[in-house]
């Protein structure tokens, strides 16, 4: 029995009504001690989710494992294992289910303290609420702490606390107040959107569906009424698409279809798509789906799985991204082979930095290696330090680097293609969860460009104690350094250009050098992605690289994607105004480009 | 425009059953002809269309089924023309077992549990599709979605990979199994609803009808055949019942009830007050037993 439903009742009215309802899942958090098992037991028993013999069962093993003496004891409604039971604590995730008129909840239950980080950031990955359990009596508590940053952590905006045993403590609101005001600002402090405290008592079943008589100075919603009403997150308008390819069908010769699921945003039949890693562009033809089941669609969303056909032959299978392509170029997602990420480490034996494992990125398979650890976080007091290692339930800030080109995205912007898991390669364990934080404007440690530092650099380059000068240079050079940069989108001619400009400058005896994105990433900025960042930050070292090879007199030819004009203008300034020529490529002749510099040479 | 939670479900399903397809070499669906299995083997048509399933049905008869299971089965396959593989325990079969005379543990253990791993074992079969839902039974709220077995076939609560998202870690060594459960999240609700909104055939021993019963052991159990002998004192009576899950057909209790549409059945079940596994008797063995079975290899 789940929805209210009477005798008599039209079941056709109900099935109408019962179809309509969203999805919600969320996860509790807790000890045992505070209560959570009795709080899920109350949820289902008050929504009238226990059958007869669920609960004949459960009054007959109340009167012998039970802490309530002989009376029934719901905590023995989610105790699940023969052998948690017996020792009273739960060591795993448990899944519970319930529904009411407004929506179907589905229960990740997370319970402590064993294992607890990797058991609750396991549940947190497919929900999108907390609820996490204070005993009144205690208050906000380390574990409290622990659960908020590790919900943070995962992504969920929404923290409930449920303060649980009030009836200990005689309701009072005082005691509520002072543990409601520290929870509220501990989440504020650690970018939990929307906090939310309820006094309740799982024993009595006060505030947990019904409202409480006890507490009239609490005004807001009793639990159930919350998970209710709170906003589920849906595809918004800008939401990017994202369908990491699960595979190819192919029945017939003449039909190609594309089989997965969309993690983000929408999709209709003439959208514009790009395959990634390779950036191929097409357009969807059809979202395919049989006759018998309403024909094609005309539009479909996240999360549904689908099955589209592109317009053209493309090459693509699993482990490809099919992604929405906007007009304005934003929230394309990153190609990579290395990208920074918070871990939390699941495996026995501990991580250690240069360790292979195999990563698993929507539905991409690859081996992998964690190149570096950044720092550690304390779950307990949030504070970062250097770290040589992870242990089991450790979290830490590393870079992870690809044996091929992945299509990432920050977790913060889609979830599904912002995560990843790291397998261990000899006994195929799930060793970590991964959440990626490269290119998250929003976060404060992700990594920056480094033009700021370079600033303010505390090394002084070896100005004047070279013992060549620089008009011996320009003597035998005949020439004055000058940089030329060469900018513009892939496919507009900037490396032909630059080999054609060295070509001209080679038979007229200058001395030139040409720096090629394509070279850089080859080596010097293999560790960079195509984020705006990182993309700036690549024209960084390229300008570097320049005034170094100027100051030995070199003409020196950068050809570079730099769509960055602030960026363009920073890298100017670097080498110096007065030896820097910027030449758009789309705009421009290989003969124009020659011609001009050739002219500023003299 | 929003999914529902049926929407959300069938998506959910239809992406584990590619992604089995896409990461195993010989998958397998494990087609036990009940409502369950309905809804997956309609999930697996459409997860793959316009082509076929590409694994086959396997169904571990013990073979003690209902008749009338056994004739829809057959014309299911045929219907959907899928490759349907039939397993029987014959050396249990020599032995004699059955569930009148063993009682339904060492049937459950012999011609099915055995059986299962007979079959999975001939077919090489290195990924077993089922429709076990975490609903069901306490033990099972804890299982995975792709749930790890080692070489015997054996299930180790406490060394199940934790699954994160929908990245799922489908990597096994050799002779080492997977059992996937694309339906883990749904109840047995969602289940007839979206056979209702499918509009799927189901076996008719779903709804109620005149059938000839005994009673026995305050059970209601149905004579299908001739190998269910009357103790003293029972008889065959001819009452309106339908069954609430099917199994083999001396250990499935009947209930009496009038639905015989599908709309009454789910009215009956969103009156009842007793849950689908009441009717069971392999589940009241022994304290706990559905998890012991599991550690065995049972579905």
């Amino acid at each position: 029995m789940t929805l209210p439903f009477a005798k008599g009742q039209s079941v056709d009215a109900w099935l109408e009504r019962y179809e309509r309802n969203e999805l919600l899942r969320f996860i509790t958090c807790g000890s045992v001690d505070a209560g959570k098992s009795t709080l899920i037991g109350r949820l289902l028993h008050d929504t009238g989710r226990l059958y007869d013999d669920h609960l004949r069962a459960i009054e007959k093993e109340s009167r012998v494992h039970g802490t309530r003496g002989g009376e029934l004891d719901l905590a023995l409604v989610v105790d699940g294992l023969k052998a948690e039971r017996e020792q009273g604590i739960t060591i795993d995730v448990a899944w519970r289910y319930f529904s009411t008129a407004r929506r179907s909840f589905i229960i990740a239950d997370c319970p402590g303290p064993e294992q607890y980080t990797r058991n609750m950031a396991t549940g947190a990955s497919h929900c999108q609420l907390a609820i996490t359990l204070i005993d009144a009596r205690n208050g906000v508590s380390t574990q409290t702490r622990r659960h908020a940053y590790i919900a943070s952590l995962l992504g969920l905006k929404q923290v409930v606390a449920a303060v649980n045993k009030m009836d200990l403590v005689d309701w009072s609101e005082a005691r509520f107040r002072e543990i409601e005001s520290e929870f509220v600002e501990f989440c504020a402090r650690i970018g939990v959107a929307d906090p939310i405290a309820v006094p309740v008592s799982a024993l009595t079943g006060d505030n947990i569906v019904r409202r409480g008589e006890r507490s009239p100075w609490y005004s807001g919603s009793p639990v159930l009424e919350l998970l209710e009403s709170v906003a589920i997150d849906r595809p918004q308008a800008d939401s990017p698409m994202r369908i990491p390819v699960q595979m190819v069908i192919r029945p017939t010769l003449d039909f190609r279809g594309y089989a997965g699921s969309i993690e983000s945003g929408s999709i209709r039949p003439g959208d514009r798509v790009r395959i990634l890693p390779r950036g191929v562009e097409s357009r969807v033809r059809r979202i395919a789906r049989a006759p018998d089941e309403g024909g094609d669609l005309s539009v479909a969303q996240a999360p549904e799985s689908v099955l589209i056909t592109l317009e053209d032959e493309v090459d693509c299978s699993r482990g490809d991204m099919i992604v929405g392509v906007t007009p304005g170029g934003g929230g394309d997602a990153i190609v990579t082979q290395s990208f920074e990420a918070d871990l939390v480490w699941m495996d026995e034996s501990p991580l250690v930095a240069g360790r292979s494992l195999m990563l698993r990125h929507g539905t991409r398979v690859a081996p992998a290696r964690v190149v570096a650890i950044r720092h550690a976080v304390d779950v307990n007091t949030l504070e970062r330090h250097d770290a040589s290692e992870l242990p089991m339930n450790g979290i830490g800030r590393v870079e992870v680097e690809s044996e091929v080109p992945l299509a990432i995205d920050p977790y913060s912007r889609v979830r599904g293609t912002g995560s990843i898991i790291l397998i261990d390669r000899l006994t195929n364990a799930t060793a970590a969860a991964g959440l990626i934080r490269t290119g998250d404007a929003s976060d404060p440690h992700a990594k920056r460009a480094h033009w700021e530092t370079a600033v303010v650099s505390t090394v002084e380059p070896p100005k004047g104690k070279s013992l060549v000068s620089d008009a011996e240079r320009t003597k035998r050079w005949k020439q004055s350094p000058l940089a030329v940069l060469l900018y513009g989108a892939p496919g507009s001619g900037k490396t032909g250009t630059a080999f054609a400009l060295e070509r001209a400058l080679w038979d007229k005896g200058h001395a030139c050098v040409v720096l090629d994105g394509q070279m850089l990433r080859a080596g010097l900025s293999k560790d960079l992605a195509f984020t705006d960042e990182d993309r700036s930050e690549n024209l960084r070292r390229a300008a570097e690289l320049a005034r170094i090879l100027m100051d030995q007199g070199l003409v020196v030819v950068l050809s570079l994607v730099a769509p960055d004009a602030s960026a363009r203008a920073r890298a100017k300034e670097l080498v110096g105004a007065e030896r820097f020529v910027e030449v758009e490529c789309a705009r421009t002749t290989a003969e124009q480009v020659v011609a001009a510099v050739l002219a500023r040479l003299g | 425009m929003h999914l529902t939670h049926l929407d959300e479900l069938e998506a959910e399903a239809i992406h584990i059953l590619r992604e089995t397809a896409a990461s195993f070499e010989r998958p397998v669906l494990m087609y036990s002809i009940g409502k369950d299995s309905t809804a997956l083997l309609h999930l697996a048509m459409k997860a793959f269309w316009p082509a076929k399933p590409p694994f086959p049905l396997l169904h571990v008869d013990p073979p003690w089924k209902f008749r009338e299971m056994i004739s829809f089965r057959d014309a299911t396959a045929q219907r959907l023309g899928l490759d349907l593989r039939v397993h029987i325990n014959h050396e249990g079969l020599k032995q004699g077992i059955s569930p009148i005379t063993h009682g339904s543990k060492v049937h459950t253990d012999v011609m099915k549990t055995v059986a299962l791993r007979q079959a999975l074992e001939a077919g090489r079969f290195d990924a077993a599709i089922g429709g076990a839902r975490r609903d069901e039974e306490k033990s099972r709220a804890k299982e995975r979605i792709f749930s790890f077995r080692d070489k015997n076939h054996r299930w180790e609560p406490k060394s199940q990979r934790p699954e994160l998202w929908n990245l799922f870690n489908a990597r096994v060594g050799e002779g080492e199994s997977m059992r996937v459960f694309p339906l883990s999240n749904w109840t047995e609700l969602d289940v007839w609803l979206y056979i209702h909104r499918q509009r799927l055939p189901v076996v008719p021993l779903y709804f109620a009808k005149e059938r000839p019963v005994v009673e026995r052991d305050g059970m209601l159990i149905m004579k299908d055949d001739d190998r269910f002998a009357l103790r003293p004192g029972e008889q065959v009576r001819m009452r309106r019942v339908r069954f609430r899950t099917l199994g083999c057909y001396p250990l499935s209790g009947a209930i009496e009830s009038d639905a015989d549409t599908l709309e009454k059945v789910i009215e009956e079940m969103l009156l009842a007050r007793t849950s689908e596994r009441e009717g069971r008797l392999i589940d009241h063995d022994q304290s706990g037993s559905m998890e012991e079975k599991k550690r065995e290899g049972y579905f």
